[in-house]
C-alpha cells in the first residue's frame, strides 16, 4: 500500500468575470494521478506557472481541490473537514520556498515551535521542550538560541526552523516546496544533506518540488516533470534525466547550465513562453513550442504511456522515441 | 591597456558612524569585446562593485574610500572617481549600460516599453527625428528578438512576460550603444528554458557588437557557458581572478574550490553533496586576517603556527601562475 495515492485530482481557480465577459476557470492542475511510498522522495519538476506548487498545496489541503481525490495510508484526505482535516494535518506538514516570510518574525523559535506542539500533541510543559531541543538538534541548531527571533538567523538557519517546525509532528509525508532556491550555492548543499539524513532517520516521504533539475536529481529516486498543470513525464531520476522520454524534459536539461566545459551538449532552445493557462493550446499542450510537433499533436491529447515496455518510465508524448533524435538537430 | 582597468577599490558605507566595507581592494580588469563573470554568494560584493563602475553608489552612505576606476574609449581615457558632473554624465550615457535581475521592478510601468526605449535613444543625443527614433526603436527590438516589433513596442511591461520584458531591458541597454554592458543576475528571476533564450542573445550581441560584459551570477553553471574570464569575490574581496576554463577546472583558492564542489551535478550519482561550513561574516565583524578563515578546509589541515599567518594578515592577491590571480597564504 503506498503512502500517498493522488487520483486524478484536478484544481481550478475561478478568474471573475466583468459586465461584459463570463467568469473563466483557470486549470491549474489536470487531472494528475501518481503515488508515493513510505520514506521515498519523489522529484517534481517544471518551469513557473506549470502548477507544481498548487499541486503539492492541493494533497495536503492548503488549496481546494475541484474533482479528484487523494488518499494517505488509505485515508481519504479531500473528504476531510473540519476538526477531522486538522487533526490529520499531523500526518502531513510543509516547507516553504521563502525562509524570511513564512516565519512569524514576532515570535521566537521556541513559541513558534511550542505552537506546533501544544496544538497537535499531548506533551506537557517538560515534554515539550525536551522535544523542542530535540527538533532543534535534529536540524544542527543551538538549542540555546530557541529564544531568538527569525531575525537574528541567516537564511540557511531559518530554513532549518522551517524544517524543525514541519517534523515537530512526526508527520509521513513531507510537501517541500523550492526549500532550497531561495538559499546560496553553500547553504543550499547543507540543506540538501540534511533533508536526506532526516529522511534515514525519520522514513519521511518527501514530494520535493523544484525548478532546478541538477538539485532533483540529486535528491530524488523519481522525477515527476510537469508542464501546464500536467504530467509530461513521469520515471526513475537516472533515466529521466539520462534518457529523457519527452521533448520537453530534453530541452529543460539542455536548457540547464553545466559547470563541467567537457560535458558540452547541444542546446536546445524552446521558442516563445509557457502560454497562459487561461486559454492553453489544444491537443498537446506543448505543441506550440515543440520541435518534434505534429498535426496530430494539435488536435489530440497525449496520455502517459510507458517508454520501453516493463519499465517504470512514461511519456505523454506521441513521439517518444524520436526524442533521443532531438540531440542531431531537428 | 584593457578598456576598464579597476585597480584597489574600496567602497565603504557608513551606518551610524560605522564604517561597513562592501567592497576592498579589488583589482580587475575587461577587454574590448569580453565576457567577464563576477561570481560570489549574496552579501559578497558583486553588486557593489558593479555600481561602482558608472559611480552609482549613492554618496552617502557610500564612500570610494581608495583606488581607482580607469575606462578607456578611443584615445580618451576617463578616471571614473575623478570626473566632474558634466563628464560623468557624459560616461554613463555613452560608455556603460546597465541591465538588472527583475525587468518588472526596472521598467516604469506607466510608460510604453517603446517610449522607455525612445528615452535612451533621445539621451544619446545624435538623433532628433521622430521617424528615425521609430525605426531605431524597432530594429533594436528585431536585434533582441521580439516578435512583432511594432505593436510589441506599444505594450506596457504589464502586458509581456518576465523574459520579453527582460529582452526590453536589453533592448533599452543596447540603444544607446554602450562599449560595456554590465548584467547584474540578469535571469535569475527566469526560467531555465527562458534563462537560455536570454543567455544565447547576449553571447550573440558580444559576437555581433564586440561590446564587453561583466556578467554578476551566482551560478557556476552561466559561467562555464557564458565567461572568458571570471572574478571569484568572497566577503568584499576578490579572492580569485584567471581564464573561466581555468577557474572551473582547477582552482586555486579554497573557497572557490568549495564552492564548485557544493554544486550538485546531473551525474546520477548520490554522494553527499560538499558544504561549506558556516555562513559568510557581516561587513560590521569581517577578522583582521583572511576573511575566509574558519570555513576554510585548507586552514583546518594546517599546523597552528601556520594558521597564525591566516589570523593576523590579510593574504595579498598574487599571481600566482600566468594570469591567475589568488588571495591566499597558503594554496599554490
Amino acid at each position: 500500500m503506498p503512502l500517498l495515492k493522488v487520483d486524478k485530482i484536478s484544481t481550478s481557480y475561478r478568474i471573475r468575470g466583468s459586465l461584459f465577459s463570463p467568469a473563466k476557470y483557470l486549470r491549474a492542475v489536470d487531472e494528475v494521478s501518481f503515488e508515493l511510498g513510505a520514506g521515498e522522495t519523489l522529484g517534481l519538476v517544471g518551469e513557473s506557472g506549470c502548477g507544481k506548487s498548487t499541486l503539492g498545496r492541493t494533497i495536503i489541503r492548503l488549496e481546494k481541490h475541484s474533482s479528484g481525490k487523494v488518499f494517505i495510508e488509505d485515508r481519504e484526505i479531500t473528504a476531510l473537514e473540519g476538526t477531522e482535516l486538522r487533526k490529520a494535518r499531523n500526518g502531513f506538514q510543509m516547507i516553504f520556498q521563502d525562509p524570511y516570510g513564512s516565519l512569524n518574525p514576532r515570535m521566537t523559535v521556541f513559541s513558534t515551535l511550542e505552537e506546533v506542539l501544544s496544538i497537535h500533541t499531548r506533551l506537557d510543559r517538560e515534554g515539550r521542550l525536551k522535544r523542542i531541543v530535540e527538533l532543534l538538534e535534529m536540524v544542527g541548531l543551538n538549542a540555546e538560541q530557541m529564544h531568538r527571533y527569525p531575525h537574528q538567523f541567516s537564511g540557511g538557519q531559518r530554513q532549518r526552523i522551517g524544517i524543525a517546525r514541519a517534523l515537530a509532528v512526526e508527520p509521513k509525508l513531507i510537501v517541500a516546496d523550492e526549500p532550497v532556491s531561495a538559499l546560496d550555492v553553500s547553504v543550499q548543499a547543507q540543506i540538501i544533506n540534511l533533508l536526506i539524513e532526516i529522511q534515514k532517520k525519520t522514513n519521511v516521504a518527501f514530494l520535493f518540488i523544484a525548478h532546478d533539475l541538477a538539485v532533483v536529481e540529486h535528491i530524488s529516486r523519481r522525477i515527476m516533470v510537469m508542464y501546464l498543470g500536467r504530467i509530461v513525464e513521469d520515471g526513475l531520476s537516472a533515466e529521466v534525466t539520462g534518457n529523457p522520454g519527452h521533448p520537453y524534459t530534453k530541452a529543460l536539461l539542455s536548457a540547464v547550465p553545466v559547470i563541467d566545459p567537457m560535458t558540452k551538449r547541444s542546446r536546445i532552445i524552446l521558442p516563445g513562453d509557457v502560454p497562459s493557462p487561461l486559454n492553453p493550446p489544444s491537443g498537446c499542450p506543448f505543441h506550440p513550442r515543440c520541435p518534434l510537433a505534429r498535426d496530430k499533436c494539435k488536435v489530440d491529447v497525449p496520455l502517459l504511456q510507458p517508454v520501453k515496455e516493463g519499465e517504470f518510465h512514461f511519456s505523454a508524448c506521441f513521439f517518444h522515441d524520436e526524442v533521443r533524435k532531438m540531440d542531431r538537430g531537428i | 591597456m584593457p578598456m576598464l582597468e579597476v585597480k584597489n577599490l574600496s567602497v565603504d558605507f557608513i551606518v551610524e558612524g560605522k564604517h561597513l566595507p562592501a567592497v576592498t581592494d579589488a583589482t580587475f580588469s575587461v577587454e574590448k569585446g569580453e565576457i567577464l563573470a563576477l561570481v560570489g554568494e549574496s552579501g559578497c560584493g558583486k553588486s557593489v562593485s558593479c555600481m561602482a563602475l558608472a559611480r552609482l553608489v549613492p554618496e552617502p552612505p557610500g564612500v570610494y574610500s581608495s583606488g581607482s576606476i580607469k575606462f578607456k574609449h578611443a584615445d580618451r581615457e576617463y578616471d571614473v572617481l575623478g570626473l566632474d558632473k558634466k563628464s560623468l554624465r557624459e560616461f554613463r550615457r555613452h560608455r556603460i549600460s546597465y541591465i538588472f535581475q527583475e525587468p518588472s521592478a526596472s521598467l516604469n510601468p506607466v510608460f510604453r516599453v517603446g517610449d522607455q526605449i525612445a528615452e535612451s535613444i533621445f539621451l544619446r543625443g545624435d538623433v532628433d527625428n521622430e521617424s528615425k527614433v521609430r525605426d531605431e526603436i524597432i530594429s533594436v527590438l528585431k536585434q533582441v528578438g521580439i516578435p512583432e516589433p511594432e505593436q510589441k513596442m506599444m505594450s506596457y511591461p504589464h502586458e509581456l512576460s518576465g523574459g520579453m520584458q527582460q529582452r526590453i531591458m536589453i533592448a533599452m541597454a543596447l540603444a544607446s550603444k554602450p562599449d560595456l554592458l554590465v548584467a547584474d543576475e540578469p535571469t535569475t528571476a527566469l526560467d531555465v528554458t527562458i534563462q537560455a533564450q536570454i543567455l544565447e542573445l547576449l553571447r550573440e550581441i558580444r559576437n555581433r557588437t564586440h561590446m564587453s560584459i561583466i556578467l554578476v551570477t551566482h551560478n557556476l553553471g552561466i559561467v562555464a557557458d557564458m565567461a572568458d574570464r571570471v572574478v571569484v569575490m568572497y566577503a568584499g574581496h576578490v579572492v580569485e581572478t584567471a581564464a573561466a576554463k581555468t577557474i572551473l577546472k582547477e582552482p586555486m583558492h579554497p573557497y572557490t574550490r568549495a564552492l564548485i564542489s557544493a554544486v550538485p551535478k546531473l551525474t546520477h550519482q548520490k554522494e553527499k553533496l560538499a558544504t561549506i561550513p558556516g555562513s559568510v561574516p557581516s561587513p560590521a565583524s569581517y577578522p583582521k586576517g583572511c576573511r575566509f578563515f574558519g570555513r576554510c578546509l585548507l586552514a583546518e589541515n594546517i599546523t597552528a603556527p601556520k594558521q597564525e599567518l591566516c589570523i593576523s594578515t590579510v593574504p595579498a592577491i598574487e599571481e600566482k601562475r600566468k594570469g591567475h590571480f589568488c588571495r591566499c597564504h597558503y594554496s599554490k
